[in-house]
């Protein structure tokens, strides 16, 4: 079995941490181990381990040093250290002051870029839609145009509830 | 078919190792996976063993009336044994991680083995495609798919910003892992593999073993997959690999030409040794097997031997794994009764296999007396 870090060396130290009704294994190498303080294990986090050092740190500076603790499912920061996983999607929002930095160390930008799921893509396009149409209204209100702002308030009026049909699903 | 005896229903290794894919001499398979979660259910590793109860029953029907898993294997984890599941694992059909779940976690698998969902792995789902060979912009257009038509029956946890939210902020965005495993005996001999991983590494590409993290490179196969999901889109993170892959199997291609021209003697040395032992030992290891049969592997390809066929040295590779061994005996075996079972089975399968040819080759030089 070679080390979970670096992934050339035989692994001789294994460590298992049971959270809850979770195991966690982790095999590394003496110079991997050594390197991450793993003789020591009071001060181990599985979260630096998988994650890179002092990404569970971030998060747990984020809070300014309170405690923040996800109101949908109820986990903290220091789950996230013991974890180095989230409890649910709802977390992303909870622990979103810490998370930029460590995205950032991991990925190769902070915003999506991909696939997005149709729903999600037709509201957004609404969305987008509604914004230009009551900019435009701004517009022509300031020139005094209100022939114009009268058509554009109907169309406003007819994308706002398509809006809503469609965030209500 | 739901409850269908997995052996039943899992391709016969003979059928499966005669597939044919693109390059399918150095890149053995292609797999494109992606992570998705369920909006309002906690992640399976959080979630307490009702709530993953229930949201096993609300994925797996969903899974199962794709287009796609028209004909298909669907089990939850406590219906497997342990034997079941390290089959699943040597086909490369769930994680060694899924293979420790129990009730709570599911797997779907269609009947030709080129999708398969993992249901509460890390994430709700995982789904997979594979397919043989170099294929990974194919692979990423199957997933793609059977993804598209999953989100009109499922509410994902979607972000715009952040994108698919998954368990581990490693896998967030699109979720997805592209992995190509390659067959590397070439680069192994010429000792280039280091240079190749190094290089590889520090492009923010993952290499592994052959079963994915944490697991060496037995048989000189490794798995080069994407690290990074988030701030790229799909395509560019296929393309990206899809790329670096050419390259490494330029790299390969050339090692093996450059392998036998300076060095023959160490090449046919290698390839003869195996032969002889596979095909005369009395007791050997899975490890030892998959190194041999990997210079086998290399055999045929070099066009060494006269009467073998790249097929049987597959599904030697997979059929002498510990799981695979197992099941096609009845009685439990320990460690040393299946070394003895694979060497049996080995002598007998390469009996009739002509030891490979040493001719044909250009006079040794002077200097070389490397053996």
């Amino acid at each position: 079995m070679l080390c979970n870090i670096c992934k050339q060396n035989e692994a001789t130290v294994h460590l298992t941490q049971i959270v809850g009704d979770k195991m966690q294994k982790v095999d590394l190498c003496e110079a991997c181990s050594k390197e991450k303080g793993v003789s020591d294990p009071s001060t181990f986090s599985l979260a630096d381990l998988l994650l890179g050092l002092g990404s569970a740190q971030e998060l747990e500076q984020a809070g300014g040093g309170a405690e923040i603790k996800c109101p949908q499912c109820g986990f903290t920061q220091a789950d996230f250290k013991k974890n180095g996983r989230f409890g649910c999607a709802e977390c992303y929002n909870a622990f979103a002051e810490g998370l930029e930095s460590m995205l950032k160390s991991m990925h190769k930008g902070v915003v999506h870029k991909g696939k997005m799921p149709k729903a999600i893509a037709k509201t957004r396009d609404v969305s987008e839609k509604l914004k230009k149409l009551q900019k435009e209204l701004d517009k022509v209100i300031a020139e005094e145009d209100f022939e114009r702002a009268a058509v554009l308030r109907d169309e406003i009026k007819d994308v706002k509830k398509r809006l809503e049909e469609l965030e209500a699903v | 078919m739901s409850l269908d005896n997995i052996h039943q229903f899992l391709i016969p290794l003979a059928e499966a190792s005669q597939r044919k894919g693109p390059n399918d001499k150095i890149v053995m398979s292609s797999r494109v996976r992606l992570a998705r979660n369920v909006r309002g259910l906690a992640f399976p590793g959080w979630a307490k063993k009702p709530e993953r109860v229930k949201a096993l029953e609300q994925i797996q029907p969903a899974i199962e009336s794709l287009p796609q898993m028209k004909k298909h294997y669907a089990a939850s984890m406590d219906q497997l044994n342990t034997l079941d599941k390290q089959i699943l694992m040597e086909r490369h059909l769930i994680s060694r991680e899924h293979a420790a779940k129990n009730a709570g976690s599911g797997l779907v698998v269609n009947k030709d083995e080129s999708l398969s969902v993992m249901i509460n792995e890390e994430d709700h789902l995982r789904m997979q495609a594979l397919r043989r060979g170099f294929q990974i912009k194919e692979a990423w257009e199957d997933i793609d798919k059977v993804d598209s038509q999953l989100e009109s029956k499922l509410d994902y946890a979607f972000s715009p910003k952040l994108g698919y939210l998954t368990a581990c902020p490693t896998n967030l965005g699109t979720g997805i892992r592209v992995s190509a495993m390659l067959h590397l005996p070439g680069l192994v001999l010429a000792d280039q593999i280091n240079q190749i991983i190094q290089a590889v590494s520090k492009l923010g590409l993952a290499v592994r073993g052959l079963h994915g993290e944490g697991t060496s490179a037995d048989g000189n196969v490794f798995q080069v997959s994407n690290q990074m999901t988030l701030g790229q889109s799909e395509t560019e993170i296929v393309e990206r690999l899809n790329k670096v892959l050419f390259q490494i199997i330029e790299h390969e291609e050339n090692a093996r030409i450059k392998l036998m021209e300076d060095k023959p003697k160490v090449v046919l040395n290698q390839i003869g040794r195996a032969y002889g032992v596979l095909a005369n030992a009395h007791s050997i290891s899975s490890k030892e097997t998959m190194n041999l049969l990997s210079l086998m592997h290399l055999g045929v390809d070099l066009q060494l031997f006269p009467n073998l066929e790249r097929p049987l040295v597959d599904e030697l590779f997979i059929m002498t794994q510990p799981g695979h061994l197992q099941s096609t005996v009845t009685d439990k075996l320990g460690a040393d009764e299946r070394d003895v079972l694979r060497a049996d089975i080995l002598r007998e399968r390469l009996a009739k296999v002509d030891r490979p040819i040493s001719t044909q080759l250009p006079p040794p030089a002077d200097n070389d007396k490397a053996v």
